[in-house]
């Protein structure tokens, strides 16, 4: 690493390498039965220069070649945007746990068995069931040095487990699935195969659909599935500083319903979106996004910082291993304190959303979505009555947002990256095929 | 690229005696390199180069797989993918038998795209950009453009011996008009397989897409509820993709007894008219190749024949296991991943109705265009129009916002009443399943008619 700056120290202002390596171990089941395991292992070195200005940029696997490495960052810095930052100097950093050695102890045998006990788990509720697992552990080791004299490293360790099941009868279609991962090891199984085991009991009837607006509860996973890419996309500072989001203009003014909290947060001990420091060396907090309904602010790298005359808020990510620009850590949406059965209980007639299929794909900065009821439950009376197939839910979510008639206190993660509660909406446009 | 050339004769070597049922290698090695902008500026260029390698080994129907870019100490590599293959053995290896190959594929452009000056490629950039900008009333812009070339080697423990280069080129460019809090956008997607001058002189198209976002923000939303559907060339292209090809992937099939009796050959699925291809030898489309990442030669695939399933898509173990031939269509994004099934360029066959008369008895209906995306569960799909208008008395109508559309696959490919002459491929899309995205693949269609589809809307 010292090599490559050193040598791009002599062509360019300033520069700044970015080193990760990681290993990977995968254990996958598939048809209810062990079928592959791998390892993966692999290295890159990124190197960013300022050069006559520019920033110019490359990025290879072969540590060995840094003339190439530092020539493609000298071409491209001919083209490259002009650097409205300077790298951070020597900072001292929070302290994040996101390391736990008994991570890479865990043995082959623990992981197979794991897969294998969720499956049995699974197959007892429903022995037709058809099971896909995967079990897997990982480190990543970060390194960033740059030319102010900054050099910092952590490490991360990650273990997941997962499990999705498909129920096929006659030409009838179900899959159920649920996952989790954390830094530290996962030994018990169980929160996973509970949660599948619920979706195939609520599951179990098919319910009728009329096609008319109506209540709806978005489950953790559902609103995943449907709300989070549009706030994604509008809390970008770059999509702010382009004008492009609908809530640019709206600093500290109401736009979301005064229930609703959001953080984007990569300080939490021994999560995977945690880390000390983002991919620019900038110091990891906790930003407030949304609070009461209003909203806070923005997220930030250096460059897209300097270009809005604000501070990086250490949200420089380098998805692909191209430039940092700006990317959320972890979003916490914070919980109410209406249980999940309480909203059940207060709808007459509407839905449950756990996974709308679809919703992602389309005018993502506008905020619209509509997508397929991929699982999701209909509500009769305050009780669940059975599955909804071949139905369309439709909105926007600044509307969906706006009006929320409960928070509840059912938060969980889901994937690495959420953490929800579900949220209760009085009415979504809702369309369903004529059975 | 003579480094991984003298490691791949290494390679062939030490997988020759190793006590497992099957033994593969990739070794591969890229280049690359992207530009992109946002707004009136160039935001980001860079290059990149990538080399890394993989071997898989199969024992007792048991698979061990290790990738890595430390080409250090490879016979070691293949001992670990063997440990990991005998831990997870319970049966007994079924692979349909594939001719050992020894061949060389090159790329078949005549320049490789990584090598055009930057310059070159931002001055045409900066002219799409101009372009783009010199419409009224447009918030912002993104265009993203991305090349590649990667020579791969392919060994077997069978003999074979493959090395294969692919270009490949993608270009994205969206448009984005705003209002107020009103935000709406206009995408164009391009790509090609390696050949530049493909995605040269599109200044027209350019100007088109972005004129669109401005006058999306003065229209209506559909309301949501089933229609008549016409779908362009490009969506019905995304349609066929996700409403029947990913079912026909035969990973999700094979060891599945219930699915196999619904997928039985012979079963119908469509109309008389209705044919579905998958081919991967098609020339210079993103989806086509030679050979897989088994050294499984291309093929020519009919997946729906006059409405009836008649093929589907396999690797060797899914052939030998549902007793059909190879395909040839295992597939990985890169040495990082072990092949699994995908499509390469699928599409559906032309038939006989002009777009005229298509539209000509339709009261009420949508007629969607260019895409966002699709996704699919198997049974239910969705697939989205960055465009989309209304229909009404036999003319196409006002412009609407974005749609999605919805469909089962039991009924929806039943209900295409009307397949048009008109067949294209779009090559801007790139395909997901599991991990591994994006993989370059094809979709093409004339334009279809499809009767009672769900439209999702206000």
């Amino acid at each position: 690493m010292e090599k490559i700056l050193d040598q791009a120290q002599k062509v360019a202002e300033a520069a700044e390498v970015f080193l990760v390596s990681s290993e990977e171990t995968p254990v996958q089941f598939e048809a209810d039965h062990l079928k592959y395991i791998q390892s993966k292992q692999s290295r890159s070195a990124a190197l960013r220069i300022i050069r006559r200005g520019k920033i110019g940029y490359g990025v290879t696997t072969n540590l060995d070649d840094i003339p190439s490495l530092v020539d493609a960052s000298v071409e491209t810095a001919q083209f490259g945007m002009q650097a409205e930052f300077e790298f951070p100097a020597l900072t001292s950093y929070p302290q994040v746990d996101t390391y736990d050695p008994e991570v890479e102890s865990v043995s082959l045998e623990q992981m197979i068995g794991h897969g294998e006990e969720m499956i049995a788990t699974v197959k007892e509720h429903t022995p037709d069931i058809l099971c896909e697992a995967g079990v897997t552990k990982s480190t990543v080791s970060v390194n960033i040095i740059n030319s102010r004299g900054n050099k910092a490293n952590y490490r991360k360790s990650i273990f997941s487990l997962g499990i999705s099941g498909s129920l096929i009868r006659g030409t009838d279609m179900l899959f159920v699935g649920e996952s989790e991962i954390s830094c530290h090891p996962i030994t018990n199984t169980r929160a996973v195969t509970d949660v599948v085991i619920k979706q195939l009991e609520r599951a179990k009837d098919r319910a009728s659909v009329p096609s008319q607006p109506m209540p709806v509860i978005f489950t953790p996973d559902g609103v995943m599935s449907a709300l989070i890419s549009p706030l994604m996309a509008a809390f970008n500072g770059k999509t702010v500083l382009e004008g492009a989001s609908p809530i640019g203009n709206s600093l500290g003014k109401p736009v979301f319903d005064s229930k609703f909290w959001l953080w984007d947060d990569a300080t939490i001990a021994y999560r995977p979106g945690s880390r000390p420091f983002d991919d620019e060396g900038v110091a990891s907090r906790r930003t407030p996004l949304i609070e009461a309904g209003t909203v806070a602010s923005f997220l930030y790298d250096l460059q897209t910082a300097a270009l809005a005359n604000t501070q990086s808020t250490g949200n420089g990510r380098r998805p692909g291993g191209g430039l940092p620009t700006p990317s959320p850590s972890a979003f916490i949406i914070q919980p109410g304190d209406t249980s999940f059965d309480d909203m059940l209980a207060d709808i007459k007639e509407g839905l449950i959303i756990e996974y709308l299929m679809g919703a992602e794909q389309g005018n993502i900065l506008g905020g619209d979505f509509s997508g397929n009821i991929l699982l999701g439950y209909k509500v009769e009376s305050g009780k669940i009555v059975g599955r909804v197939k071949d139905t369309m839910v439709s909105g926007n979510i600044y509307q969906v947002l706006k009006q929320i008639i409960a928070i509840g206190s059912d938060a969980k993660w889901v994937g690495g990256f959420l953490n929800s509660p579900s949220l209760y909406c009085p009415s979504l446009s809702v369309a369903s095929r004529v059975s | 690229m003579p480094y991984i050339e003298a490691l791949g004769h290494q390679l062939a070597e030490a997988l020759k005696g190793q006590s497992a049922d099957y033994l593969e290698a990739h070794l591969e090695q890229s280049n690359a390199s992207h530009i992109s902008y946002r707004g009136r500026k160039l935001e980001s260029i860079g290059r990149s180069t990538a080399m890394g390698g993989n071997v898989r080994a199969l024992v007792r129907s048991g698979w061990g797989f290790t990738s890595f870019n430390n080409l250090d100490e490879l016979p070691s590599k293949i001992e670990l993918a063997i440990k990991q293959a005998q831990l997870a053995s319970k049966g007994k290896s079924q692979l349909a038998p594939v001719a050992p190959v020894v061949d060389k594929v090159p790329a078949g452009t005549s320049k490789n795209p990584v090598d055009i000056p930057l310059a070159e490629k931002k001055q045409l950039l900066d002219e799409y950009n101009d372009i783009i900008w010199q419409t009224a009333k447009l918030q912002t812009s993104v265009i993203n453009y991305g090349d590649s070339y990667k020579k791969s080697i392919f060994i077997s423990s069978l003999g074979s011996y493959i090395e294969q280069e692919r270009a490949d080129i993608t270009l994205r460019l969206v448009a984005v008009a705003t209002d107020g809090n009103q935000v709406q956008q206009a995408n164009l997607s391009l790509g090609s397989r390696g050949d530049f001058s493909a995605i040269q002189g599109l200044h027209r198209e350019v100007a088109e897409m972005a004129k669109r976002p401005v006058e999306l923000l003065s229209a209506p939303q559909v309301k949501g509820g089933e229609y008549t559907v016409v779908l362009d060339p490009v969506l019905a292209g995304v349609f066929v993709h996700e409403a029947f090809g990913h079912l026909s992937e035969s990973d999700f099939v094979y060891e599945n007894k219930n699915l196999r009796q619904i997928m039985a050959l012979g079963k119908e699925f469509g109309s008389p008219e209705l044919n579905i291809v998958d081919d991967a030898l098609v020339p210079n489309l993103r989806g086509s190749y030679k050979y897989d990442n088994e050294g499984v030669p291309a093929s020519k695939n009919y997946l729906i024949r006059e409405g009836k399933l008649v093929g589907r898509l396999h690797s060797r173990e899914t052939a030998a296991k549902m007793k059909e031939k190879t395909t040839g269509n295992a597939r990985a994004i890169s040495y990082r991943y072990p092949p699994i099934v995908r499509m390469s360029n699928t599409y559906i066959e032309p038939g006989s109705v002009p777009f005229s008369d298509m539209i000509a008895d339709i009261k009420e209906g949508v007629y969607a265009r260019n895409w966002y995306g699709g996704m699919t569960s198997m049974e239910m799909f969705t697939f989205s129009a960055s465009e989309a208008y209304m229909i009404r008395k036999g003319k196409i109508a006002e412009m609407l916002r974005p749609v999605v559309l919805t469909g089962n696959v039991f009924t929806t490919l039943k209900n295409i009443d009307a397949i048009g002459d008109d067949l294209e491929m779009n090559q801007g899309g790139g395909c997901g399943k599991g991990e591994q995205v994006p993989l370059p693949v094809s979709n093409g269609s004339p334009h279809i008619r499809i009767r009672h589809c769900l439209v999702g809307g206000r």
